[in-house]
């Protein structure tokens, strides 16, 4: 049986993946988060709902010196693993409180990079699996709106791609997840723009898709390609004086 | 935000509370029992008229978690967000399916339970709640009731079809049925007039399911001319979900899309299919039992005015009279009733306000426009004189005195709420307009 490891999988896009998880492939599911109790129901919900095995962990993404014991305490290891832990922030905030920045670090980036690295390693040496990660749009290019948060993701944009680079024919597969604007509990209370504005479920599903398939980055919904193509090209110039 | 029915009309301003557990719930229903203003839930937002509306609206999105299933007997507790779609797809292919379903399955347990829906085989098992043997209902921030058939009944029975208005439901435990296959046998049989219509019904009572897309423009002699469609589950085949739906209407299309004539050609389109003689054929369970849903939103066809649903159920000795001056009324007022569903119904249930009882339902949309609802007052009329009644899921507009004649259990409903202290905490626009 293939098992799903989940790192942050309270969120509502985590959740909604593992959906899709359990559902399309058949496979057991390894939800870690740090509020377990709420996770225990969602696992409960995920096992009647799709004849699987879902078991809880704790994980925390900010104590990064506790990720080598979580890895080494999973077993049987899983088989691919699905990085859904990310910490938004306040831009405001993090502009008048170094502190913010910091917990927005180290959760999307550095609590990414403890965590992963470990299980590159054992995947490596075992010659197969996959990596998926949540990355963002927000990390394709710095906004005013978001830049603290977008800064982090970039950070991790360009970890997988070296990871990714570096795995290359070892037999673990890499995938790059760039979500647009989703309706999620991160983006509650936002303004999102209506149209653009993804569901969970959808992200979910473009997910597993991308874990069947083949593709190295995926922007979910797909709309989010051409959008990014175009933010990306536009000259500095310009773009500085933009309100996007 | 802003919020309307399935009808997109009328548009309201509201309040919007999100929950995810008990706790959740009740720590916010204190607050809004500081506000003053009458709640109802807003889940899925199906119903097509006001019944879900308020100033403040409880959301069930977030509130949606399998709880138990028993594989063996096919009994399942779940939170009441649940949807009917999550439902096919997580036991469909173990060989369970709701027991009863409309027309959509965007729906959700609890709104099944409070509208108390019918479908295609209500003449075989009746409605959704004959499958539920016990609700959790929270009648006030402190207070949740376990109701059954056994304990707290007349609660029961006023929550099966109470449109949400004796508090929220919170859990539910109710059987699915066992499914052989995700393929229906079905049989398409033409008919010519209405006689002929209620005939092949009559004939074909022991089919598990039934309804028939009937023409609403044509007069006589070909009023009441259908497509009956009448399905089997297919005994043997496999146990295979649908595709999800690919087709979905982005926005709101203008209205002189979806004219009269347009409606016209798609009902005669129909029609034709069928022409001649009965037709058999296998489908999946999908296509058989949820045609619009393969189109999201179809609701905005009718553009940014919205559009009403009417339904209305006559007893069945009054049936061919008052289905003849419905529909002929209907014909000659040239508002255009656009898409027909009739079907021959079992016997009424228990429940205080349920709506089926035995006899014709017809139902057919209107886009809202100006003299429609005189005309629909004046039918309203026709209707309540032969014992019929309104379907409270779809209606908008009725008058309290057509409700109370319609409905007359109404009284032990009001009392009850009265009884509970439940008539300021939960209320819809529809209740206010009803005087429930």
């Amino acid at each position: 049986m293939m098992r799903l490891l989940i790192l942050g999988a309270n969120s509502d896009i985590a959740l909604a993946a593992a959906r899709k998880f359990a559902q399309g492939a058949k496979m057991d599911l390894i939800l870690a988060s740090r509020g377990v109790e709420r996770l225990e129901k969602k696992a409960r919900d995920l096992e009647l709902r799709f004849n699987v095995q879902a078991q809880t962990v704790f994980f925390d993404a900010l104590d990064h010196s506790s990720h080598r014991a979580f890895y080494d305490s999973l077993e049987p290891k899983p088989d691919a693993v699905l990085l859904a832990f990310g910490y938004g922030g306040h831009q405001k905030r993090a502009q008048a409180e170094f502190e913010e920045v910091q917990r927005i670090v180290e959760t999307n980036y550095l609590g990414a990079v403890s965590i992963l690295e470990i299980i590159a390693t054992d995947f490596e040496a075992r010659g197969r699996g996959a990596i998926m990660a949540i990355s963002s749009v927000a990390g394709e290019r710095g906004r005013k709106a978001n830049y603290a948060y977008g800064a982090s993701k970039a950070a991790l944009t360009a970890f997988l791609s070296g990871l990714r680079n570096r795995l290359f024919g070892s037999g673990v597969r890499v995938v790059t997840i760039l979500p647009g604007f989703v309706k999620t509990k991160m983006t509650e209370g936002m303004d999102l723009p209506g149209p653009l504005a993804a569901e969970p479920d959808k992200v979910g599903g473009d997910i597993f898709k991308a874990y069947r398939g083949s593709r190295d980055v995926i922007y979910t919904p797909f709309i989010w390609r051409p959008i990014m193509t175009a933010i990306k090209a536009l000259p500095e110039l310009l773009f500085k004086r933009l309100s996007i | 935000m802003e919020l309307t029915g399935w009808g997109r009309y009328p548009r309201l301003k509201a309040e919007a509370l999100k929950f995810e557990d008990q706790a959740a719930l009740q720590e916010k229903l204190d607050r809004a029992a500081g506000g003053g203003k009458g709640l109802i839930v807003h889940a899925q937002g199906r119903s097509y008229g006001d019944s879900s509306l308020s100033g403040e609206v409880v959301l069930t999105d977030r509130f949606r978690d399998v709880l138990e299933f028993d594989p063996q007997t096919g009994f399942l507790v779940c939170e009441s967000g649940l949807t009917l779609a999550e439902i096919i797809q997580a036991f469909l292919p173990r060989g369970w399916f709701p027991s009863t379903t409309p027309g959509t399955k965007y729906i959700t347990v609890g709104g099944a339970i409070a509208s108390d829906v019918h479908g295609k085989n209500h003449h075989r098992v009746g409605t959704f709640t004959q499958s539920v043997e016990w609700l959790d209902l929270m009648v006030d921030r402190d207070r949740v009731l376990r109701c059954s058939r056994e304990e707290n009944g007349e609660l029961f029975r006023a929550t099966c079809g109470g449109m949400g208005l004796t508090g929220i439901i919170l859990r539910a435990g109710l059987k699915l049925a066992p499914l052989p296959s995700a393929y229906i046998r079905e049989k398409i049989v033409l008919t010519r007039n209405l006689e002929e219509t209620f005939q092949v019904f009559e004939e074909n009572r022991e089919a598990p399911y039934s309804m028939a897309w009937i023409d609403c423009l044509v007069g006589e002699p070909l009023l009441g001319r259908a497509v009956l469609n009448l399905g089997w589950p297919k005994e043997r085949g496999r146990l295979v979900l649908p595709p999800e739906p690919r087709l979905n209407v982005p926005v709101d299309f203008p209205g002189f899309v979806l004219n009269r004539l347009s409606m016209a050609i798609f009902n005669r389109l129909n029609y034709a299919y069928a022409r001649q003689g009965p037709r058999f054929r296998v489908r999946h369970l999908e296509g058989f039992f949820y045609p619009l849903d393969s189109i999201l939103n179809w609701n905005r066809m009718y553009g940014r005015g919205g559009f009403t649903q009417y339904q209305f159920v006559l007893p069945k000795e009054t049936s061919l009279e008052g289905l003849r001056t419905v529909m002929g009324r209907i014909a000659s007022s040239g508002l255009g009733a656009n898409l027909g569903v009739l079907k021959l119904l079992g016997p009424a249930n228990d429940n205080l306000l349920s709506f089926p009882l035995e006899g014709y339902t017809l139902a057919l949309d209107f886009k809202i426009q100006e003299g429609l609802f005189p005309l629909l007052d004046e039918l309203d009329r026709i209707v309540a004189d032969l014992g019929g009644r309104i379907y409270l899921t779809k209606d908008v507009r009725m008058k309290p005195e057509i409700f109370r004649k319609g409905y007359p259990n109404w009284e032990k409903f009001v009392e009850l709420r009265h009884k509970l202290g439940l008539e300021e905490r939960f209320q819809s626009l529809q209740s206010k307009r009803l005087g429930v």
